[in-house]
């Protein structure tokens, strides 16, 4: 018999499979932080990798999840989806699966990044970094599950999915202080990153990359990346109901 | 198999399907046959459990499409209008991924695809990617991937559309062979007289989201239509004279011809054409019209099924709305 989890790896080996069997494209897309952390490190203060690192996983992060949508555009209109819609796939898994395939190379990208940075003096804490990419991924297959839920509302329109996800990934990433922080900027932005789930999440991430587990910092992001998580998941369940 | 009371389906102010009621029984195979936008595809969308309907209710595979949704989804198998297996995937790991979406163990999963490619003639491409497949070969691996699970009941939504008539042919032996051999419910739809003619033994006519007939092509024919035998004469007045040897059968005189309507023409032409001959006014030619599903169509909605459905005067735009 199946389970949501038997459920969630048959989607997830599916989608992996042909970037498995073509895995060019992500080789050159695991590379592009690094490019992106060479340029952009040797402009902060010294000292900075430290905290400059964890936000760098969680941007990638986030755009990949951000993207599970687009290759389900594909599949809407060729009519795969469809046809999966139609099997017994418990549908939480069929977001699920779908938003691990992106946050999974990932990962892998992840322990590139921390690989190349610890020669240059980056220091972390491998409980607390599980932990924070465990809370990363939480947050992700929501936001994923928000993606696909995107396209399902844009199927015929393929514009409104690019239109929408660019405009709000870069809002939420920079109210989330990844790339600099938010504790200099004035009063409305701080309020509006405190309205943003994110920040949490990348709070956390920090935090327990340097060791600091078992601080409140990470019970927030906790608790965003799985308020995140719920919310897509509703939604998403939601839209392929009523999808017609 | 089926059973449906009133099932409805409103898309804004549109009825797509406007209170449906229908039964189908385990072995049958039917199709829904109807115009483009007569609510054919809606219909199939909602025994599937694609969409909720508005109102009415639908019993499949002994399941309610809208409260018990996977018991229906682990019975049925759906072969859509589009491309089932991922343009980007290869034909057989499709296939396995969908085995297991079924609970079918790898091993098992993995025999149940070797199986499938073999009898529909994939063994050649099943491992290529599917865009690089033909139209018909896809077609064939869509259904392939709605009979991973062997079910019971298989919906079909226009299967043969888009295929030359060679490919067209060839998908129909296979569902019909599939049927002989498995004893499997299928219900298709489609906009092609001759494939409901040839293959259904029941076809239910489907126009403005309502069941408008539903019974044997044959008997559809003869009910509706009948048949008509058209005599030809050398000469008007030969003509004449044969349409009052056979008055019982009230023939209408057009020119040198008579033309009969009844049932059963094949069978009755001949003791007509020996009654003609007894009475010294043989016919020089004899043809036999029998009826097709469109003149079925036409006489039951005045309009054509080969007009893609819209009666001259009007564009036929509410037509269109419906499906896409």
């Amino acid at each position: 018999m199946t389970t949501l989890i038997t459920d969630t790896r048959t989607v997830f080996s599916r989608e992996l499979r042909p970037v498995l069997r073509d895995p060019f494209t992500i080789i050159f897309s695991m590379v592009q932080p690094l490019v992106f952390l060479a340029l952009f490190t040797p402009l902060l203060p010294d000292d900075s990798l430290q905290w400059f690192v964890p936000g760098i996983i969680v941007m990638s992060c986030l755009f990949a999840s951000s993207m599970t949508g687009s290759n389900l555009l594909f599949e809407i209109q060729t009519g795969s989806h469809e046809r999966m819609l139609v099997t017994p796939l418990r549908r939480p898994a069929l977001l699920i699966g779908r938003a691990l395939k992106e946050i999974v190379p990932m990962f892998a990208q992840a322990a590139l990044i921390v690989a190349v940075c610890v020669p240059f003096g980056f220091r972390f804490n491998l409980v607390g970094a599980v932990l924070g990419l465990i809370i990363l991924a939480t947050f992700c297959i929501g936001l994923g599950a928000l993606s696909y839920t995107l396209a399902l509302a844009s199927k015929n329109q393929e514009w409104l999915f690019w239109t929408v996800q660019q405009t709000l990934i870069f809002p939420l990433l920079l109210l989330a202080g990844v790339l600099l922080p938010i504790e200099n900027g004035p009063g409305w932005l701080r309020a509006l990153a405190k309205g943003n789930p994110l920040s949490y999440v990348v709070d956390a991430e920090r935090t327990l990359f340097n060791g600091e587990i078992w601080t409140s910092a990470t019970l927030s992001g906790l608790i965003a990346a799985a308020a995140t998580a719920t919310l897509g998941l509703w939604a998403g369940v939601r839209a392929m109901r009523r999808s017609d | 198999m089926i059973q449906t009371q009133g099932l409805t389906k409103h898309f804004k102010d549109v009825r797509a399907v406007d209170g449906i009621d229908l039964r189908v029984e385990p072995g049958e195979l039917v199709a829904l046959l109807g115009p483009n936008g007569a609510g054919k595809s809606t219909t199939l969308r909602m025994l599937t459990t694609l969409i909720p309907p508005t109102s009415g209710t639908a019993r499949v595979a002994g399941f309610d499409v809208v409260r018990q949704q996977r018991e229906v989804r682990l019975r049925i198998g759906y072969i859509g209008q589009g491309n089932g297996a991922g343009h980007s995937q290869r034909g057989r790991d499709e296939l396995i991924s969908q085995g297991r979406a079924y609970g079918l163990k790898v091993p098992d999963a993995r025999a149940r695809a070797a199986t499938l490619v073999e009898s529909l003639g994939l063994s050649e491409v099943a491992d290529r990617r599917v865009s690089s497949l033909s139209g018909g070969q896809r077609r064939r691996l869509d259904i392939a991937m709605g009979l991973i699970h062997a079910p019971d009941l298989l919906f079909l939504d226009e299967p043969s559309t888009g295929l030359d008539p060679q490919n067209r042919a060839n998908l129909q032996e296979h569902i019909l062979d599939l049927r002989a051999r498995h004893e499997t419910t299928i219900v298709l739809t489609t906009h092609y007289l001759d494939e409901a003619d040839s293959m259904a033994e029941r076809v239910i006519v489907i126009d403005h989201g309502r069941i408008i007939a539903d019974d044997s092509p044959a008997r559809l024919k003869a009910e509706h239509v009948g048949d008509r035998i058209i005599l030809g004469f050398d000469h008007e007045t030969d003509a004449a004279s044969a349409a009052s040897v056979l008055g019982g059968l009230s023939p209408v005189r057009e020119g040198v011809r008579l033309l009969i309507s009844t049932q059963e023409a094949p069978r009755r032409v001949t003791g007509i054409l020996d009654d003609l001959r007894a009475h010294g006014r043989p016919a020089a030619e004899v043809e036999v019209v029998r009826p097709t599903l469109d003149d079925v169509f036409l006489t039951l909605t005045g309009r054509s099924l080969r007009e893609g459905g819209a009666a001259p005067e009007s564009a036929g735009s509410t037509d269109e709305l419906v499906e896409v």
